[in-house]
């Protein structure tokens, strides 16, 4: 009850605030809210089915891929483009995740699977002239047009993506208190326990997968708008699947709000430190790894996971 | 029509047969005693009763219908649950949530399901210790979570690997009158037991396993009594 208080004065004042803000924290809360969203988004699938995905990188991709293409090519407003977005990514997740699943690769094999899908469409989209290959897509400069997912200023794309953290954790909520959230834990604790009481792995696995996917496309599509420019390394490269699950993992894997608290603790101390430790290139990078390190080794069930439940039971 | 019809089921990995031409009827009411020593095959017919492997030959049918090639969760499903040897629960997640997980085959709803649960929670004397964390559950209270969490399937026959073992006396006892309990609420159960004077007390029949192969099958004071089981168990006479 207090996590819900608390969540909705934070809420609040994430509402209220950023009108009021200097440009330079508004782009750092927009980052916060779009790493927040793609941790939720991973969450579903890495976080309560305990898939540990390396290669988000994919859906995130299709998305803004699909997004501009769309648009750059036959003038579909963006809005639509990230739900065809959307789909193609999560078409996309349920055939790599059946390919996966039904063949029984678990942990680590799951996870490099599913990292070098993503490299896969790096290296399509590098070598692709008609979706720009290496140099990427240019968003043209234009006119502020909202029907086209254009604004005039930062703060009409920071109350988009908000609204769409909103969203997946309001899903990620949705999921966690059905029958879908119970079976998915239960595949993460121990997937042959979780079969003989009657939980279908593959089945919920690939609903966890959809979800996940066509999420983590809609964050490329936000991605492609805001930044105007997207290439292969950008959308498909690592870095952004790595971002994705950090989030979730030090704010709390397998929890509601944990990925977007990670997203508040981790985004604006990358941002910080590298503000501050300027001219020593690296050292904000160390310092982030040293964090990391240590949210690992003390909390390692993130942050909102190791406040929760210390124990809640009567004990006998 | 009988529950359970298992004919001549074998299987081999490799070169080792750990089950051979293995048969054995289970009917609506039974509670049946599988033993025989260490390695005789017993885990492995459960697991091939509940869909983990598939036999290399043999039929098995549950309700009349055949359920090789079926998965776990789909047998379970149709009402066939099991027990693990070695607990598998779900260690971060409170006893509660660990017995909803079976309750939700039976229903989609979340206050349906929560309200199974802790009815078979109660049932099973967990009612307590719902909101504890799984793992730090004790072994007795760990196996009964999983009694729990099977019962929560609602199955028409359950499958009991060893849920004695380890256990003292007295936990002992508690178990075997949960094990009355649970079948006198009409749930048909295929016991696996070393607990010799649980596994006489209990089964209405017993079936005794040994190389994987069947060597003898009967009441309980029968099979006692019976010289190949005796010389299994306690080797040649001297």
């Amino acid at each position: 009850m207090t996590a819900e208080v608390f969540a909705g004065l934070a809420l609040g004042l994430l509402l209220v605030a950023p009108p009021f803000l200097p440009p330079y924290f508004l782009e750092i809360l927009i980052s916060v809210m779009l790493f927040g969203y793609l941790g939720a988004a991973w969450n579903i699938l890495g976080g309560y089915a305990g898939q540990f995905s390396f290669g988000h990188a994919a859906y995130f991709g299709i998305g803004a891929y699909t997004s501009t293409l769309l648009f750059l090519r036959l003038g579909v407003s963006p809005w639509l483009g990230m739900l065809a977005g959307g789909a193609l990514a999560a078409a996309f997740g349920l055939a790599a995740g059946y390919l996966s699943f039904r063949y029984g690769l678990r942990g680590p094999y799951f996870s490099l699977v599913t990292l070098a899908f993503a490299e896969m469409l790096r290296v399509i989209a590098v070598n692709t002239k008609a979706v720009g290959s290496s140099l990427g897509l240019v968003i043209p400069n234009r006119e502020p047009t909202p029907v086209n997912f254009v604004f005039a200023g930062k703060l009409s794309y920071y109350y988009v993506i908000l609204a769409m953290a909103v969203g997946a954790v309001w899903i990620t909520r949705l999921v966690a208190r059905s029958k879908l959230g119970y079976s998915l834990l239960a595949i993460r604790e121990n997937e042959d326990a979780a079969e003989a009481s009657g939980v279908d792995a593959l089945g919920m696995k690939l609903r966890a997968m959809a979800i996940s996917s066509f999420l983590t496309a809609l964050g490329g599509t936000f991605y492609a708008q805001y930044f105007a420019y997207i290439d292969p390394t950008i959308t498909f490269g690592p870095s952004v699947s790595i971002q994705g699950l950090l989030q979730a993992i030090v704010g709390g894997a397998g929890t509601v709000l944990g990925p977007v608290v990670g997203a508040f603790v981790l985004t604006p101390m990358s941002e910080l430190s590298r503000a501050a430790i300027r001219g020593r290139a690296g050292v904000d990078v160390m310092l982030y790894g040293i964090v990391l390190i240590l949210v690992i080794s003390f909390l390692p069930r993130g942050i909102v996971g190791s406040l929760r439940r210390p124990r809640r039971g009567r004990r006998t | 029509m009988n529950l359970l019809e298992v004919d001549a089921v074998t299987k081999r990995f490799g070169g080792l047969t750990a089950v051979s031409r293995f048969s054995l009827t289970v009917g609506a009411g039974d509670i049946v005693g599988l033993i025989g020593p260490n390695g005789a095959g017993k885990t492995t017919v459960f697991h091939l009763l509940s869909g983990f492997y598939a036999p290399s030959a043999g039929t098995i049918r549950f309700k009349g219908v055949s359920v090789v090639g079926a998965k776990p969760h789909a047998i379970c499903r149709r009402g066939l649950a099991r027990t693990f040897q070695i607990v598998q629960p779900f260690v971060n997640l409170s006893a509660l949530d660990n017995v909803m997980v079976g309750a939700f085959n039976r229903t989609g709803d979340v206050k349906a399901a929560r309200g199974r649960a802790i009815e078979v929670l109660d049932f099973v004397g967990l009612g307590a210790r719902r909101d504890v964390l799984a793992r730090e559950l004790t072994l007795s209270d760990r196996k009964r979570l999983e009694m729990a969490r099977g019962l929560a399937t609602r199955p028409e026959l359950l499958l009991l690997d060893e849920v004695m073992s380890g256990l003292n006396p007295t936990e002992i006892e508690e178990i075997i009158g949960l094990i009355r309990r649970i079948h006198a609420q009409g749930v048909s159960l295929l016991i696996i037991e070393h607990v010799m004077r649980a596994i006489m007390a209990l089964s209405q029949r017993i079936v005794v396993l040994h190389h994987g192969e069947k060597i003898a099958e009967g009441r309980p004071a029968d099979v006692a009594r019976d010289p190949t089981v005796v010389e299994a168990y306690l080797g040649e006479e001297a």
